[in-house]
């Protein structure tokens, strides 16, 4: 089981929640009219095998959306914060 | 090295079998190669074989960074099938299941590929159109499917849960007689040594770890091994291809994710066919030490780390015990991960990339290991003639930027939902 540390309800199961995905895609102006901006934004994904910035909606919990950094070769979770926080890399993590 | 044959039975047999030789050589890397493929699962074995046997391109090595089929193709559930709807999916794997069914003599290794029939069973009317939709496509595109209502599949498989107590219970099914399983260690073992008995050079414990670019070209790959040059190179590297493109600076419609397998302690012969739950994910079959091996979903969150978690492994048993209740008597005797390079659109992606001479296979998701053949052939053809074939036209790289997208399950970019 991977605890995650919800900034509203404190540390939970992950089967509490659901996996959304990656969390740095920023969606494109709805008046973007540039199909490259529009294909990165739904496609293309970094992938790294190490730290990623994810989001999990705590379904079974306070119902909120949860930004979490988590180092997808091992599972380990370096941190958790609400969708607009900065979650910095823990110093021990090196980029891969 | 010798044909394997009856007559090289009864000789080896006789002389107490101290006399096999290896099966493969095991080569020093030579300073490069005229196409170097990073990936010596079966898509990239399967390729170094048919680019020397099909396009006469015999300066080739496989590298390795384990040993051969250590990654998916000994972690997968061994089932080969070719029931798509979408013309390009359903073209691809029907080539693919034609060499599967002349693999072993084409090998002259015994892969024991097995035609015993993939039935997907349908649990309400709306699942039973969508069957009988799925099965008309396929047979106008010249593969083989069959719609059983529930009294045939009672009569083809009766240890299913027919209760009227079911959450779920079973309308029919769409059989696809062809399909079945084949021996996936096997399946590495026979295409490594065709392709070494062609001149391929097998490279193992052979980790890339860069490149040397020059321009928009790669001239080498810098490896644990060394520097080998390359004229062409070809990535079959399943879900490690991000981290592979993240070397080059390359992004892909592609995420990581681990799926988890499991095998039964063996039992006397019980299940005839790969049954596949269709209010679930399930998919269930028995080998031939008498394991029942089946799968379920993704853990669903993006992984490297080729391991699941518990509570995946508690969804699977469930969608298992729903569909086949004896199963609650069971003990596991092994479960694993395996990491799946999952595209966007839930199809695979064999093709040419942005750098000139750099060739991709991958985007599997949950279903690298019946394409093996068909993957290894059109790879091939790719790479000898730097253009897809027909077959994996559809399957290239920029059809999600063309807005050419092959969602088999209409499912969305949601690697999740495939």
């Amino acid at each position: 089981m991977l605890y995650i540390d919800c900034p509203y309800c404190g540390k939970r199961a992950h089967e509490e929640f659901t996996y959304i995905g990656d969390a740095t895609k920023k969606r494109p102006d709805g008046a973007e009219k540039n199909d490259p901006a529009w294909v990165d934004y739904v496609y293309t994904r970094d992938n790294p095998r190490g730290p990623h910035l994810e989001l999990w909606h705590h379904g079974l919990g306070c119902r909120e959306v949860v930004k979490v950094l988590r180092n997808i070769l091992t599972h380990e979770i370096l941190g958790a914060g609400r969708p607009a926080d900065e979650i910095p890399l823990p110093e021990t993590e090196t980029k891969p | 090295m010798a044909e394997y044959s009856v007559f090289s039975l009864i000789q080896n047999a006789l002389t107490g079998h101290k006399n096999w030789q290896r099966a493969w050589r095991d080569p020093e890397p030579k300073p490069s190669y005229d196409v170097v493929i990073v990936g010596g699962g079966g898509h990239g074995l399967a390729t170094a074989f048919y680019l020397a046997k099909v396009h006469g391109i015999r300066n080739v090595a496989v590298l390795e960074k384990g040993w051969l089929g250590g990654g998916n193709t000994g972690r997968n559930t061994t089932i080969v099938r070719s029931n798509y709807m979408l013309d390009d999916n359903a073209h691809f794997y029907e080539k693919s299941m034609k060499l599967w069914e002349n693999l072993s003599h084409e090998l002259n290794f015994n892969v024991m590929f097995s035609q015993r029939g993939v039935l997907n069973l349908a649990h309400s009317d709306g699942q039973m159109d969508r069957f009988a939709r799925r099965g008309n496509s396929m047979r106008l595109n010249g593969i083989d499917a069959e719609l059983l209502d529930r009294k045939e599949v009672k009569r083809m498989i009766p240890y299913l849960n027919y209760s009227d107590e079911a959450r779920f219970p079973i309308y029919g099914g769409l059989l696809q007689p062809r399909g079945g399983t084949a021996r996936h260690d096997a399946v590495a073992w026979g295409l490594a040594r065709g392709a070494d008995r062609l001149g391929v050079d097998i490279i193992q414990n052979c980790e890339v770890t860069g490149f040397k670019r020059t321009g928009n070209r790669i001239e080498a790959v810098e490896t644990s091994r060394g520097t080998i040059g390359c004229g062409k190179i070809g990535f079959a590297v399943a879900g490690n291809t991000g981290y592979l493109a993240s070397k080059l600076g390359m992004k892909l419609p592609i995420e990581s994710h681990v799926l988890q397998a499991f095998v039964s302690e063996p039992l006397k012969p019980l299940i005839d066919h790969v049954v596949t739950y269709g209010a679930g994910h399930f998919y269930l079959s028995q080998s031939d030490k008498g394991g029942l091996v089946f799968g379920g979903d993704l853990d669903m969150y993006n992984s490297y780390a080729q391991r699941g978690n518990m509570e995946t492994i508690d969804h699977v048993m469930r969608g298992g015990i729903a569909m086949v209740p004896s199963l609650s008597r069971l003990r596991l005797l092994r479960h694993w991960g395996g990491i799946m390079d999952m595209s966007m659109d839930g199809s695979p992606i064999i093709g040419k990339s942005p750098i000139d001479n750099l060739y991709l296979n991958c985007g599997w998701c949950y279903g690298g290991f019946k394409a093996t053949p068909g993957s290894g052939w059109v790879f091939a053809h790719t790479i000898a003639e730097d253009e897809p074939h027909p077959l994996n036209a559809g399957l290239r790289l920029d059809r999600f930027e063309r807005g050419h997208i092959l969602d088999e399950e209409a499912t969305g970019p949601v690697p999740g939902h495939h």
